[in-house]
């Protein structure tokens, strides 16, 4: 997130798209709720189904799935065509408005009704609504991203915010909320292919020098692959060995039948975890890990707080922390990680990571610091770009709008969208060994519309079957008119219901993030 | 605007604008008790018990909605104060059912802790019975409103905290009870079950499931929510190495009061008795408990054969959004700096 949780209130205007914030980020949600009811916060809910967050709506836009591009592009052209733009935000602080201005004319609200099936005076009432605020903000999550056109919808969405000046000041930002409660360090720290902690690109050789005297040893240049990239190469036979830690490819990535053949294929798989999940099923070596609770460490949540959490239980039977795993077996593999306390590996995060260097447990103690912390008496940072962008001038990128990789067609007529339930997590290997979650929902469904339920001659509870080109899933109808007509929700925490085999894994060519949000499928009554 | 002057006890108080006459008892350390107060809440003064006594007009006054003006006389303490509270709580007391003495809540309840202190017990008059039946709707809440003292916290907490209002209080005063907005359970409601008013309700009507008695914990730990990305603090209450309970309010937190369903009452996946707890090994087709040793051996020399004959790129790792910071450094560490490649990467998209 550009901007701290603690500034929710401040906006004016909120734009909520591709977040099902009540389901998926509830204390946000609820940060959200607050400030509209307060009657201070306006909100434009922008998403193809009908999530509860729309009852706090003043505008509510219903696009078809994947044509993000296209009504944010018309919210522009309004914006431009009426004048509401930041002149002064425009041209003092970011480059490439001519051309940006030039792409976005032909998203006229007609062409973008024809494309989304938003009405012309909507689409405007939401421009002028978001254009006029004095601050407005965006928040929006994986309904924007996961799409073959996903880093061109966020770069849509950051057109916008900087066609407005919603940059850099309380209340305002381009927000993404992060999924998992350490999905923002875990790419912060360098989990990722092509960049050292902090977001440091492997490939640049004052970088990786710095790396090489840190850590005394020599590395490599090349970056590498991304995960589905990894099962691909695992498929074709070009990667042979898997090292898992704390991740269910299986359930989660997708076209799920294509991860099992690749998992299959590996001559060795080790999976670290703290259940025997569906991916440990395939795995050759099962280390026990410990949860996140039984641990001394840090996490960094969606607006880049980094908070510390305790170790409040012991970990069961032989169970070790992910830490002391890794480094004994650096040890035995000729590297000695000489620092192992969580503390003293946060002094080496700092040494080499500039956004992380003023971080010290001594200062976490009481509360938590927002990166950039640059040094010990930095005091973090709750907004970003606040007088500039880390690159100088804001650029603003003409994005067109391309048809999702796979539409509906006669053979699959419907548009399959995937997420999550409130009640269940991820993969379910968490919430579904919790009694009361378990309790209360054990069973996925696929929500369907209740004109094509009756179509279709199914009705509520009804077993079906699912079929995508890449596989079948049998589940259950729940008939609601949150999903519209010709679209089927489902969510991929039961293993029963697996949803990504039927999931396209084409790739937005950027961000390498995989089409999960729209796939063509067939619906048959059992 | 200034401060103004006010005798509270005999001595001379100041008090910000706008704060009331609870506000500045509790800035200046002088006890007041209260029900339907919670400091994160706007004032009620539904319970009454809050009466204080301004000399000056001779007024009883409920001490949480008025504000401190300037020449007030308040007396907490004076025979008039003490009578008319006792009165008050042996109201409450008159309306609380007789299952008070096996009631879970225990000496956790304010209610309780009140009557002892002002020495009060049950009185067993005029007792109204206990005629709603105990709910148990989900497998999150169990709700007894017989016990229910009227004072609407949970209510306003689901409003004002929350923004849900699921729930409306309906009646009034003792005898009211609060109830799902527009009827039916709590399930199909605009309810999250995210127990806010569980946790804020003084008394035993609102309590947490499973209700037998689990003990007091032996110590308590501030944790990250290991579930979604907004990175809510709890404490959790431990017992023997067990949790056994949930609360939010840690200082600082970006969550304050609140949590969601998973958070507050998700975490008990962490005890099941799937949990792992020796390293595995496939044996002829089978998955074998082996010890570290072995397990970690059988890893490096593996890890080593594949690196050799393929190069370092023929391994991929994944590192995960579920572990800390400090390890996923280390494991990226590990990838790059002990087996050699980048092909590092966790589900950050998926
Ligand atoms: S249920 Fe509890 S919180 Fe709600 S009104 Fe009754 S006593 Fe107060
Ligand atoms: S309590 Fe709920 S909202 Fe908070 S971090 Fe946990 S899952 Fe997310």
């Amino acid at each position: 997130m550009t901007n701290s949780l603690k500034d929710v209130g401040q906006a004016d205007v909120i734009l909520l798209t591709g977040t099902n914030t009540v389901e998926n980020h509830p204390v946000i949600a609820q940060m959200i709720k607050t400030a509209a009811l307060s009657g201070d916060t306006k909100l434009i809910v922008v998403d193809p189904r009908d999530i509860s967050m729309a009852r706090y709506a003043e505008i509510r836009l219903r696009p078809g799935p994947g044509t993000d591009v296209a009504w944010l592009n018309g919210m522009a052209q309004v914006i431009i065509s009426e004048g509401l733009w930041d002149k002064e935000f425009v041209e003092k602080r970011t480059e490439g408005f001519e051309e940006f201005r030039r792409s976005a004319k032909e998203y006229t609200p007609d062409l973008v009704h024809e494309i989304t099936g938003i009405r012309p005076a909507e689409l405007r009432k939401a421009a002028r609504l978001y254009a006029s605020a004095p601050s407005a903000a965006i928040y929006y999550a994986m309904g924007i991203t996961q799409h073959v056109t996903g880093t061109d919808n966020v770069m849509a969405i950051a057109n916008l915010a900087m066609l407005t000046g919603n940059i850099g000041r309380p209340g305002t930002g381009v927000n993404p909320l992060r999924g998992q409660n350490n999905v923002q360090g875990a790419c912060d720290l360098g989990a990722l292919p092509n960049v050292f902690p902090g977001y440091q690109k492997v490939a640049d050789d004052t970088v990786r020098k710095k790396f090489e005297k840190a850590w005394g040893v020599k590395l490599p240049a090349r970056p590498g692959l991304t995960v589905v990239e990894m099962l691909d190469a695992a498929g074709r036979g070009d990667i042979h060995a898997m090292y898992v830690i704390g991740e269910n490819p299986v359930l989660t990535d997708p076209d799920a039948n294509h991860v099992e053949a690749a998992l299959e294929k590996l001559d060795f798989l080790v999976v670290q975890d703290i259940f025997l999940t569906e991916t440990a099923e395939y795995a050759d070596v099962v280390l026990p890990s410990s949860a996140s609770v039984e641990k001394e460490g840090t996490f960094t949540n969606t607006e880049r707080l980094v908070q510390r959490t305790r170790a409040a239980v012991e970990p069961p039977g032989n169970a070790r922390s992910d830490m002391e795993i890794i480094t004994d077996l650096a040890g035995r593999m000729g590297y000695e990680q000489k620092r192992t306390e969580p503390a003293e590996v946060m002094k080496e995060i700092a040494s080499i990571t500039p956004s992380y260097a003023g971080i010290s447990y001594n200062r976490l103690a009481r509360r938590g610091l927002r990166w950039p912390c640059t040094d010990g008496k930095h005091r973090g940072t709750k907004i970003l770009h606040g007088k500039k962008f880390a690159r100088g001038k804001g650029r603003f990128h003409p994005v067109d709008y391309i048809e999702p990789d796979e539409m509906p067609d006669k053979k699959y007529p419907f548009i399959l969208t995937t997420g999550r339930i409130l009640y269940h997590f991820h993969s379910g290997s968490m919430s579904r060994r919790s009694r009361p979650l378990k309790e209360y929902v054990d069973h996925g469904s696929a929500e369907i519309n209740p004109s094509d339920a009756r179509c279709l001659g199914i009705r509520e509870g009804s077993p079906i079957r699912v079929n995508s080109r890449r596989g079948s899933v049998d589940t259950t109808t729940r008939i609601s008119s949150r999903s519209p007509q010709g679209v089927v929700f489902m969510n991929f925490h039961f293993a029963e219901q697996p949803v990504n085999k039927l999931t396209n894994p084409a790739l937005d060519k950027a961000g390498k993030i995989p089409e999960l949000k729209v796939c063509a499928v067939s619906i048959e009554s059992l | 605007m200034a401060d103004t002057i006010i005798r509270m006890n005999g001595k001379r108080v100041s008090a910000s604008p706008g704060h009331s006459v609870l506000d500045v008892a509790r800035k200046n350390k002088i006890f007041i008790p209260t029900l339907c107060d919670n400091p994160q809440l706007k004032p009620a003064g539904y319970c009454r018990v809050c009466l204080v006594e301004d000399l000056i007009s001779g007024r009883l006054i409920t001490a949480c909605d008025t504000v401190a003006s300037s020449g007030m006389d308040i007396s907490t303490e004076s025979p008039r104060v003490l009578n008319a509270r006792c009165r008050m709580l042996e109201l409450i007391l008159m309306n609380h059912p007789e299952t008070c003495v096996i009631c879970e809540k225990g000496n956790t309840c304010e209610l309780r802790q009140l009557a002892s202190g002002y020495g009060l017990a049950l009185t067993s008059e005029d007792r109204i019975g206990c005629l709603e039946a105990i709910v148990d709707a989900n497998p999150f809440i169990h709700r007894d409103l017989s016990k229910c003292i009227g004072c609407q916290i949970c209510v306003r907490a689901c409003r004002e905290i929350q923004g849900a209002e699921a729930i409306e209080f309906t009646g009034k005063g003792l005898r009211g009870r609060p109830l799902v907005a527009g009827g039916g359970e709590l399930s199909g409601s605009a309810c999250e079950l995210c127990g806010l008013c569980v946790s804020l309700c003084p008394v035993g009507a609102l309590m947490e499931r499973p209700t037998s008695h689990r003990g007091i914990e032996d110590r308590s730990a501030a944790v990250i929510c290991p579930y979604c990305g907004v990175g809510c603090s709890l404490y959790l209450e431990v017992r023997d190495n067990e949790i056994i309970g949930v609360r939010a309010g840690v200082p600082g937190s970006v969550n304050g009061p609140s949590l969601c369903v998973k958070g507050r009452y998700g975490l008990d996946y962490v005890g099941h008795t799937d949990r792992l707890t020796q390293a595995l090994v496939r044996k002829d087709g089978e998955l074998t408990e082996v010890s570290w040793e072995e397990a970690l051996d059988l890893v490096a020399k593996r890890l080593g054969g594949i690196i050799k004959k393929h190069g370092p790129d023929g391994v991929g790792v994944l590192a995960s959004a579920k572990v800390t910071n400090e390890e996923n450094y280390l494991i990226q560490k590990f990838a790059r700096a002990v087996i050699g490649t980048n092909n590092v990467d966790h589900c950050a998209r998926l």
